[in-house]
């Protein structure tokens, strides 16, 4: 029988959380000690195929500062994190970029695209 | 000289919450003074996300939250100032601050807001042993370094000090490539959420060193080594316990210092515990006038509580301006007893217990399954069932008015009932 004691992850609370096996259950595990639904659906994915939002920087040309911070728009596969590293870090943009802008789509084939997460103007003085 | 109605001082989540709010309120000619290049603040540089989960009822990563704040700024047509340092304010609510394309300027404030964050704890106040090479940076300069300039710090690391800092930059810097030796707590648990303890070092495999402190650090040009070692229960160090680690960068994340010269210049008195303005129900100071929000008031983890505070201090803002905010009446002096290491606000204007009153709290220690008790000269008033405290993570507590219905008294007390565990 699977079962695993964690620390939810979907707050600042972070309940303590014990995820178990049990048939009779909907969806077919029981989680005790969360606070709130989502840390339930958290236990449950997290057990049977954890994800995990990814946040890092891509370069940018033409703005005032190198980097552009990015997300994946929704959560990945644990197990692509690292790999979907080095998709992010082959990207390169130009200015102008406004928040929420798709920088990549569907990576790794996970279906979930890359965004931007801030905007970045053309550096000052250059805009033509 | 310039006029304003209310100048807000910092542009960072503190000062950007408290303008938009007391342009909500009715205020007309606000101006926020920043002296970075950009608005939006630390939030710039903390890429990960996890914020906004009580005010926008999502996850955002940190710029996306500062994004909605600066385009709701320009919305409202608030005017700021960027590059822009504020080298005085007076008890007068005179602002005198500097750039380069307006020069030295003096404005005249009807009110301040003071929203100029906190600055990190550096080596020089942990007395660490050794040589002084490159490769010692702050996470939060690493950070900003890494996240927002496009430069690695590092390619082997000890990170000291298990705050939420250094939690989230170990995780970011083995997404960069580096690795990660370990993070370092002097004390028995870890100082930051217990999520980022799962989602940054379980995630990743990066070991939690508790009660382990760095004694030295050693390198010429570079650092080359650090000697760590074991601490006992009252984080002594143990001696004997010693063993080098190769590395070549050490980050600190050791506690953060809300940022007060220009308030101890105008003469406004700060609380020893929070190391921020003393203020009252309305985030006043005790000058009239001037109000305080955010980290500079007092060091905060979650920023949707510094939205929280910081619209109250906009509020009032505005509300002062227009000669709407109490005055006179008593003051009920709060106090933190029994466990409790501070409280904000410091004092409360009876005339104002008629609407609901927000305390934040700090404990001292971990407390589990245990009671906050709400004293008004000595007798309880209200309690509040905890199943879990820690020190770094902020508890906040709302006293309603039928709390106070029929008594009186001039110092509340809020202490903790140790629970049997």
């Amino acid at each position: 029988m699977a079962k695993k004691d964690m620390i939810c992850i979907v707050c600042p609370i972070g309940c303590h959380m014990e995820v178990v096996e049990d048939a009779s259950a909907e969806g077919g595990y029981r989680v005790d000690g969360a606070n709130c639904k989502r840390g339930n659906m958290y236990g449950v994915k997290e057990l049977t195929r954890p994800t995990r939002l990814l946040t890092s920087t891509v370069e940018i040309e033409g703005a005032d500062l190198p980097r552009l911070p990015v997300r994946t728009k929704e959560e990945i596969p644990k197990d692509k994190i690292l790999e979907s590293m080095k998709v992010i870090n082959a990207i390169k943009v130009k200015a102008p970029i406004k928040m929420g802008d798709v920088l990549l789509e569907n990576i790794l084939d996970t279906g979930v695209d890359i965004i931007a997460t801030r905007d970045l103007i053309l550096k000052k003085g250059k805009l033509t | 000289m310039l006029n304003y109605d209310i100048v807000v001082v910092g542009g960072g989540p503190a000062g950007l919450a408290a303008a938009i709010s007391a342009r909500e309120e009715g205020a007309e000619r606000i101006l926020v003074l920043e002296r970075d290049e950009e608005l939006g603040g630390i939030l710039n540089q903390c890429i990960h996300n996890g914020f906004g989960i009580q005010v926008f009822k999502e996850e955002l990563t940190g710029p996306e939250y500062a994004q909605r704040f600066i385009n709701r700024l320009k919305e409202l047509e608030i005017d700021y100032k960027l590059d822009t340092m504020v080298l005085d304010i007076s008890p007068e609510k005179k602002v005198t601050c500097i750039n380069t394309v307006d020069g030295l300027m003096h404005i005249e404030a009807k009110a301040v807001v003071l929203a100029m964050g906190c600055r990190e704890r550096s080596r020089g106040a942990l007395n660490i042993a050794g040589t002084r090479p490159v490769g010692v940076y702050n996470a939060g300069l690493a950070q900003r370094l890494i996240n927002m300039e496009g430069y690695m710090v590092g390619k082997k690391v000890v990170i000291l000090g298990s705050g939420d800092i250094g939690l989230i930059m170990a995780r970011r810097l083995i997404l960069e490539g580096a690795e990660v030796i370990g993070v370092l707590a002097r004390g028995t648990y870890a100082a930051g959420l217990s999520r980022n303890v799962v989602q940054c070092l379980e995630d990743f495999g990066i070991p939690l060193m508790l009660q382990h402190n760095i004694t030295k650090i050693n390198g010429k040009e570079r650092v080359e080594s650090v000697v760590i070692g074991q601490t006992d229960e009252n984080k002594r160090h143990i001696p004997g316990s010693e063993k080098t680690y190769e590395c070549d960068t050490v980050l600190l994340s050791v506690g953060l210092i809300p940022e007060n010269e220009l308030s101890k210049n105008a003469g406004i008195g700060l609380d020893g515990k929070t190391g921020g303005p003393v203020v009252n129900e309305n985030m006043e100071t005790e000058i009239e006038g001037i109000f305080a929000c955010g980290n500079v008031l007092h060091v905060h983890d979650v920023v949707d509580y510094v939205t929280g505070e910081s619209n109250e201090a906009g509020k009032s803002a505005a509300r002062y301006v227009r000669g709407e905010l109490k005055k006179e009446g008593e003051y009920i002096s709060l106090l933190g007893g029994e466990g409790i290491g501070s409280i904000v606000p410091q004092r409360v204007n009876k005339e104002n217990l008629d609407k609901p009153l927000n305390l934040f709290l700090r404990v001292k220690d971990i407390y589990e399954n245990s009671k906050l008790i709400v004293k008004l000269d000595g007798q309880e008033i209200k309690s509040f069932k905890k199943r879990f405290m820690m020190p770094s993570e902020m508890e906040k507590m709302v006293l309603r008015p039928d709390v106070f219905q029929g008594k009186d008294g001039s110092s509340l007390t809020v202490e903790i009932l140790r629970g049997d565990e």
